[in-house]
């Protein structure tokens, strides 16, 4: 007999098989990830989990018989009957065959996602529309920067300065006599003319001599390379401003549903871009710039001015973000109040400032829970529809459910076969 | 009963390699000098839960091709594992030289002694003697081939593309239950030359082609031949044939011959597991049996300790647990409960026999010899005839068995038709014996027909039994499979005994896979 401990093998031998499936089942994996991130805090999508998807399209059908005809039992466990007594169908019979035919449960499959499974899923086909400027990828470019010496490399890359160096350093220390003297000295040979100072002088000058033979001009040892060092380096710079309305018009539910937009942005930029900074713009009638914890949790109250958190955004990009190099976003959410006043100072500094440097702007106006069918439309919304005319890059959404947030965010950053992309 | 002492083979629930290999050497002397087994040498592999996972979802094989089908099974047993729902086999044993069983290191050492017993030797010695292994499994020659079939379908995918591949491999997968040859023909399969003729088919293609005859030899007026009765028409390709990939294989018209190769390899693995679905209830039972008479023999030497015996008593009365009918818990015959009960009732009758006994089993009965009459059955018999004259009168009253009839013309109910009287044992004997044939279970299907001169539809027939015609949805899928890799359209017919035709399914080619091909 032979014993063997397979405990050490590498593990995971059915991954491969488990990702065929998953790419097989993309649809309906994906669709019952979206499912299950509705009934989920925003938090917990994060940690992936157990999704159940259909049957179809994964099923392994074979030939079987059908639930027709005769069927004959054996049962173990009579204790009552005798042959020829009818039972009622009730019970087993009748009721697995109608499971067989239209049952959920027995149709579905379930399984456990990782997290980035889920994630990827989760956000898979999703972009930042029109990075035109400078096209940002997930996948940083790199750049060759000088990273001091090394003492290998390639004979293009010899540092002759610090290799030169180092051995006139060497050179000194080591006391190797110069060409100067070593001349000097043959030079007073051939001047002299005493036996025993010429002697002398013929020892000195072959002392020298060897001594120059034996320390070298360059020596491997002073050989130096420049060394260069893979420095990844973003091919373009992106910022995402997330302004949010947080007046006392928003209600409970209006606030639930912008967070929740914001948080799905959030995930999506930090997992599929690495160099996209957010700024967190929040406003009532006044506008200030908040930290991400801020902006999530903590609650404020007033007034309602829209053109002060734009003006706080084009401060911003004044300040910190050029617009040449900056691919600048913005996303906005309210619930399309605005006071009355403000609206003539938030479309010119829309129009003037904040558009013309924008790549994309997206508007989501949250409504009540009940409002679905009401379409009436608020004062912001009627002013951005009148200046989406003439930008196209600005986007507006309405969202008034939950369960409507995923799609409207999907819909607003889905990948877009490439149009318009300039240069 | 003389007591031969016996030093204790382990203490506690700790062990390691020294251990198993004290355990194994006990319970092969058991098995081979007192039992009589016959067994192909031991491999034991411990493997941790998660690797059994793994083995798990490639049907148990150690190593297998890729197909996304084995990732969900996969992801449905892991995800019931974690959920605590299930729990893992203790062991998986695989029908090979060396026979190779895996255990989990998780196991107590008693419950390894009592897989070993179980897998190593009862399994084994099954695997090794019965007839349908013998006649349908290469056990030395499997994991080569395995090997074979594995890097044949990555070197496929790797030249046309794993989407062509992964279609083939579907519809031999959906085909997979009619790819057996249920009759045994002159040669012994020898899956170790199976590599070696897959070269040599495609050397004799490539050597015999010649573009010079392709080209230049006139093809003149196509010959027909009218008087070809359909008869001989029909045997000339083989028809009927009830291994459809078989005849896919070899008549299919426009199959590349790689996917011939992939049919060739499937149409194998449903060879080799063709025994073990008949013989589900033999196998467990002799292997529970097997280990209960080991582990008892251990426990009565002194070879392990009372309280690792009540630990896999614990174990053996879990694994042959029956519930009735009306028991929640219940969900069909088990076939361990079923298996080993008739194991112990042979036993029973062979060295105790009752006055009906003798009535009914005269030429085992009181033969004394328990194990020489278990290894003969053990050898020559499966499920449904191992059932249909094994299953005795005071078994049948111990299981209170009984029969029923469901007959949906018949309002009021289901009929008990049988039980466990004089009048019942031979029904229920004989229901019970059917409901294991493997004629029984799967539908019966064959090529009948095609029709070569005209549009080339292949023509089918289920022999329906018992009005039961086949599950449409699934029938569809299926057909619909077939009809991609025959590249016409296929009929069903489903007719039954009398002719009568039931149902008709006919099915086109989906036309990107005709245009592929």
């Amino acid at each position: 007999m032979q014993i063997v401990d397979r405990r050490l093998n590498p593990g995971g031998k059915s991954l491969e098989n488990r990702q065929r499936f998953l790419r097989r089942a993309k649809a309906l994996v994906q669709k019952a990830v979206y499912e299950s991130s509705q009934n989920r805090d925003i938090q917990d999508i994060l940690k992936g989990g157990e999704v159940s998807i259909p049957i179809g399209g994964t099923e392994e059908p074979h030939f079987r018989r059908g639930p027709y005809g005769t069927h004959e039992h054996i049962l173990p466990g009579n204790k009552t009957f005798i042959e020829g007594d009818i039972l009622p169908r009730s019970g087993g019979g009748g009721k697995s065959r109608e499971a067989g035919q239209g049952g959920d449960d027995e149709d579905a499959f379930r399984f456990l996602l990782t997290r980035e499974e889920f994630l990827d899923l989760f956000l898979d086909d999703l972009e930042l529309p029109d990075l035109a400027k400078k096209r940002l990828t997930t996948a940083d470019q790199v750049n060759l920067t000088r990273a001091g010496y090394s003492v290998t490399g390639s004979p293009a890359n010899l540092a002759v300065n610090r290799t030169m160096r180092l051995a006139m350093m060497r050179r000194m220390a080591l006391g190797r006599p110069k060409p100067e003297t070593v001349e000097k000295l043959a030079a007073e040979l051939e001047a002299c003319d005493d036996e025993d100072e010429r002697k002398e002088l013929e020892e000195k000058l072959k002392a020298l001599e060897s001594k120059v033979r034996r320390i070298p001009y360059i020596d491997p040892i002073d050989i130096r390379y420049r060394r260069f060092e893979n420095q990844p380096k973003p091919v373009a710079q992106a910022v995402m401003f997330c302004l949010m309305d947080v007046s006392g018009s928003m209600s409970e539910h209006m606030k639930d549903l912008a967070k929740r937009f914001y948080m799905l942005l959030y995930i999506f930029l930090t997992r599929q871009y690495k160099r996209v900074e957010i700024v967190f713009i929040r406003h009532t009638d006044t506008a200030e710039e908040v930290d991400e914890e801020t902006f999530f949790r903590s609650p404020a109250t007033g007034g309602t001015q829209v053109s002060s958190a734009l003006e706080a955004m084009r401060k911003i990009v004044a300040d910190r973000y050029p617009s040449a190099d900056w691919n600048i976003y913005a996303a906005q959410a309210s619930d399309g109040d605005n006071a009355y006043s403000d609206n003539a100072a938030t479309a010119t500094l829309l129009t003037d400032a904040i558009l013309p440097v924008c790549q994309y702007f997206a508007y989501l106006e949250v409504g009540e829970a009940r409002s679905l069918t009401v379409a009436a439309s608020s004062a912001l919304w009627a002013l951005y529809e009148r200046i989406q005319a003439g930008w196209p890059i600005l986007s507006m959404r309405k969202v008034s459910d939950r369960s409507q947030i995923y799609p409207v965010f999907h819909d607003l950053f889905q990948r877009r076969p490439a149009e318009g992309k300039v240069g | 009963m003389t007591r031969k002492a016996m030093k204790r083979l382990y203490e506690g629930a700790e062990w390691d390699f020294e251990t198993l290999q004290r355990i194994h050497d006990a319970c092969e002397k058991i098995a081979v000098n007192e039992l009589g087994l016959n067994v192909y040498p031991n491999q034991i592999e411990v493997i941790t839960a998660e690797q059994m996972l793994d083995v798990y979802s490639s049907i148990g094989m150690p190593l297998f091709y890729k197909h996304w089908s084995f990732g969900k099974h996969f992801a449905h047993h892991e995800a019931f594992y974690r959920r605590g729902l299930r729990g893992l086999a203790y062991e998986i044993v695989i029908n090979s030289s060396p026979c190779i069983s895996y255990l989990m290191e998780e196991n107590t050492a008693t419950m390894q002694a009592l897989v070993i017993a179980h897998a190593a030797f009862g399994h084994n010695h099954f695997f090794k003697n019965n007839y349908l292994f013998k006649l349908w499994t290469d056990a030395e020659g499997i994991l080569d081939y395995l090997n074979f079939a594995k890097s044949y379908i990555a070197r496929c995918e790797e030249r046309y593309g794993p989407a062509a591949v992964e279609r083939t491999l579907d519809a031999a997968h959906a085909l997979m239950s009619h790819g057996v040859h249920r009759y045994a023909g002159k040669k012994k399969l020898d899956l170790r030359q199976e590599e070696v003729r897959e070269q040599q088919r495609r050397e004799n293609e490539e050597r015999i082609f010649n573009d010079l005859w392709r080209r230049t030899v006139p093809k003149g007026p196509a010959k027909s031949k009218p008087d070809l009765n359909a008869e001989h028409r029909r045997a000339m390709i083989g028809l009927p044939q009830e291994n459809i990939l078989y005849f896919l294989e070899k008549t299919a018209p426009r199959l590349r011959p790689w996917q011939r190769e992939i049919l060739r390899i499937v149409r194998h693995m449903a060879q080799y597991f063709y025994p073990q679905g008949q013989t589900k209830v033999m196998n467990e039972g002799t292997a529970t049996y097997v280990h209960y008479r080991i582990m008892s023999t251990l426990h009565e030497r002194g070879g392990i300790g009372d309280g690792d015996f009540l630990e896999f008593l614990k174990s053996h009365t879990n694994v042959v647990f029956q519930p009735g009918f009306d028991d929640p818990r219940y969900s069909g015959l088990n076939p361990y409960a079923i298996g080993f009960a008739m194991m112990q009732d042979i036993e029973r009758i062979v060295t105790r026999p009752q006055k009906e006994d003798r009535e009914w089993f005269p030429e085992i009965a009181g033969t004394g010899d328990a194990m020489a009459v278990l290894r003969d059955l053990w050898a020559n018999y499966r499920d449904e005839s191992f059932v249909t004259q094994f299953l005795s009168p005071s078994l049948m009253r111990r299981m209170r068995l009984f029969h029923l009839t469901d007959d949906p013309e018949e309002e009021e109910g289901m009929r008990v038709a049988a039980i466990h009287d004089e009048r019942g044992y031979r029904r229920i004997r004989r229901e019970l014996g059917r409901q294991y044939d493997i004629g029984w279970i799967d539908p019966h299907i064959e090529v009948v027909d095609v029709d070569l001169e005209g549009d080339r539809r292949l023509f089918l027939r289920h022999l329906v039994l018992s009005g039961s015609v086949l599950e449409e949805g699934d029938a569809k899928r299926v057909l619909q499979h077939l009809a991609d890799l025959w590249t016409y359209d296929v009929v069903l017919e489903e007719c039954d005994r009398s002719g009568m035709l039931l149902k008709q399914h006919v099915v086109s080619p989906r036309e990107s896979v005709v245009a592929a091909a």
